[in-house]
């Protein structure tokens, strides 16, 4: 059997953890690039956006000329996943942003930015899955929280695949609408990879590709 | 020291290092108040460095260099919704629970201030919020990981704005990395005599060849070009300190070194930001310097 090419995943890379979302999705199969300019988005299949500082993100995609191309993208349907920083981009509301603050609108949803408080406040903890898509049945993933956004508000085609704490009773911190995903904490810090798996998924099916190995 | 509370652990090292790796590819500027990390805040700065006096300041006028007053940390941690940090004074452990209770960021255990202790650093492990410490070679930037830095800067000359010691620092450090990725495992030992740093870091750094926390730059960059060079040389983030609100038109400035560091290996697009930004700060010749900032700190 032919081995199908690997579907190509654009990183962007103006700013944050650019390297721990390559490595984890070369070890979920993907061949990865930097984003950097417009002409770096032809095709890709699918965008990430790192954890970063969400205000100096915002700039940068206006000033690289990166702000208009994604929204339309993101738009017409490429598979799309922010952490953190990343997640605050897609949100359709974002509160306490400044007032320049950019955002795709993408995820039905309000997010508070530094939500947990300082840094001091940061923690690891657990995001419990509540829904099959990353495997309610497998335990809890192991989720690093670094000033990290609060969603206070899901409505609309937004689903929550997870909330914080053991029992799953705490705020949404995985989401879900069509083609974006995004996370408020870091999958990409740790090894478990069943959120990276889940957006391979997503931009394998967009794609029309067969499901990747799991 | 961690914590933990209702399964949520704070203060453990990845929560620590992991900001450092939040901050990567971006500028962190300091900044003496609200206004200027307002400034800084609106030309793209990933965070900013709450001090008393920048270091130019500092080398001009002489006399003790402390910790910041809390009503100014306070006024620009209102101001901003970027990380802030502020520094402590080498050894003064006091001063860093202050800026911990604060509620600050990332606490600077910073050459660039008085040293309180002439024999030890701030044992960082005992706090729950991160440190970054300077260093100009490999063996120091060791020793400041084992007593706990989640983040490592090489120092150059602050308040200078000559980068050719933060050249020389960032190469010491890097170059010294990649010759440890080549040393057998005998040789590894007398690596960790000669930099004077635990065995198992450097082992650690011989398997990885990388430091376990992000690398970053500082002391002497003024211009868009400065921030693209220590990009190039291994930096994975800069720290502007004078260099900003020393120059003519200080939120120009700030804007084009912030595109630079993200542009770094892009000539045209640095060429582009780097156009008309009126006058750098002035600067100083090192052989002109009394005091070096970067022999603070052992």
């Amino acid at each position: 059997m032919v081995e199908e090419p690997a579907a190509t995943v654009g990183v962007l890379a103006l700013q944050g953890d650019v390297l721990e979302h390559e490595a984890a999705l070369r070890e979920v199969g993907a061949a990865v690039r930097r984003v950097r300019r417009p002409s770096d988005l032809a095709g890709i299949e699918g965008l990430v956006l790192p954890g970063g500082e969400s205000t100096t993100l915002s700039k940068l995609l206006d000033s690289s000329g990166l702000f208009a191309p994604i929204a339309e993208a993101v738009a017409e349907g490429l598979p799309t996943f922010g952490t953190c920083a990343g997640l605050i981009l897609l949100a359709a509301k974002v509160e306490d942003g400044r007032p320049d603050q950019r955002s795709f609108a993408a995820l039905d949803c309000t997010v508070r930015r530094n939500g947990y408080g300082p840094q001091r406040f940061s923690f690891e903890g657990v995001a419990e899955p509540v829904d099959a898509l990353l495997g309610a049945e497998t335990g809890p993933l192991p989720a690093v929280f670094i000033r990290a956004p609060l969603v206070t508000e899901v409505w609309g085609d937004a689903e929550v695949l997870a909330r914080e704490g053991q029992d799953g009773g705490g705020a949404p911190v995985v989401l879900r609408q069509r083609q974006v995903l995004g996370a408020t904490f870091h999958p990409e810090l740790t090894s478990d990879r069943r959120v990276h798996r889940l957006f391979m998924d997503m931009v394998r099916a967009a794609a029309g590709r067969s499901p990747g190995a799991r | 020291m961690t914590t933990a509370d209702a399964g949520r652990e704070t203060g453990t090292f990845k929560v620590k290092r992991g900001l450092a790796d939040m901050l990567r590819g971006g500028v962190i500027m300091d900044v003496v108040d609200a206004q200027q990390a307002k400034i800084a805040e609106d030309a793209g700065a990933v965070s900013v460095m709450a001090l008393e006096r920048v270091p130019a300041d500092i080398r001009r006028e002489g006399g003790v260099a402390r910790m910041s007053d809390p009503a100014l940390i306070e006024g620009i941690q209102q101001a901003v919704t970027i990380p802030v940090m502020a520094k402590a004074r080498i050894g003064h452990f006091a001063e860093a629970q202050v800026l911990q209770a604060l509620g600050v960021d990332y606490v600077d255990e910073s050459e660039v201030l008085t040293p309180a202790d002439e024999a030890y650093h701030i044992d960082k492990w005992a706090f729950t919020v991160p440190f970054v410490c300077g260093a100009t070679n490999l063996g120091e930037a060791l020793r400041r990981l084992s007593e706990g830095a989640a983040m490592i800067r090489s120092k150059g000359e602050a308040g200078t704005g000559n980068i050719v010691e933060a050249v020389r620092h960032l190469r010491s450090i890097v170059g010294d990395i990649r010759r440890l990725t080549q040393a057998d495992s005998a040789e590894l030992y007398g690596w960790a005599k000669e930099l004077r740093a635990p065995i198992g870091l450097v082992q650690e750094i011989a398997e990885t060849g990388s430091l376990p926390v992000p690398l970053f730059c500082a002391g002497g960059i003024a211009t868009p070009a400065d921030a693209s060079l220590v990009m190039q040389l291994g930096a994975e983030a800069v720290f502007v300190g004078s260099g900003i609100f020393k120059s003519e038109d200080p939120a120009r400035r700030a804007r084009a070194i912030v595109e630079a560091t993200t542009h770094f290996a892009d000539a045209e697009y640095v060429a582009k930001v780097s156009r008309g930004l009126g006058e750098a700060m002035r600067g100083e010749e090192l052989s002109e310097l009394g005091e070096r900032l970067a022999d603070r700190g052992w």
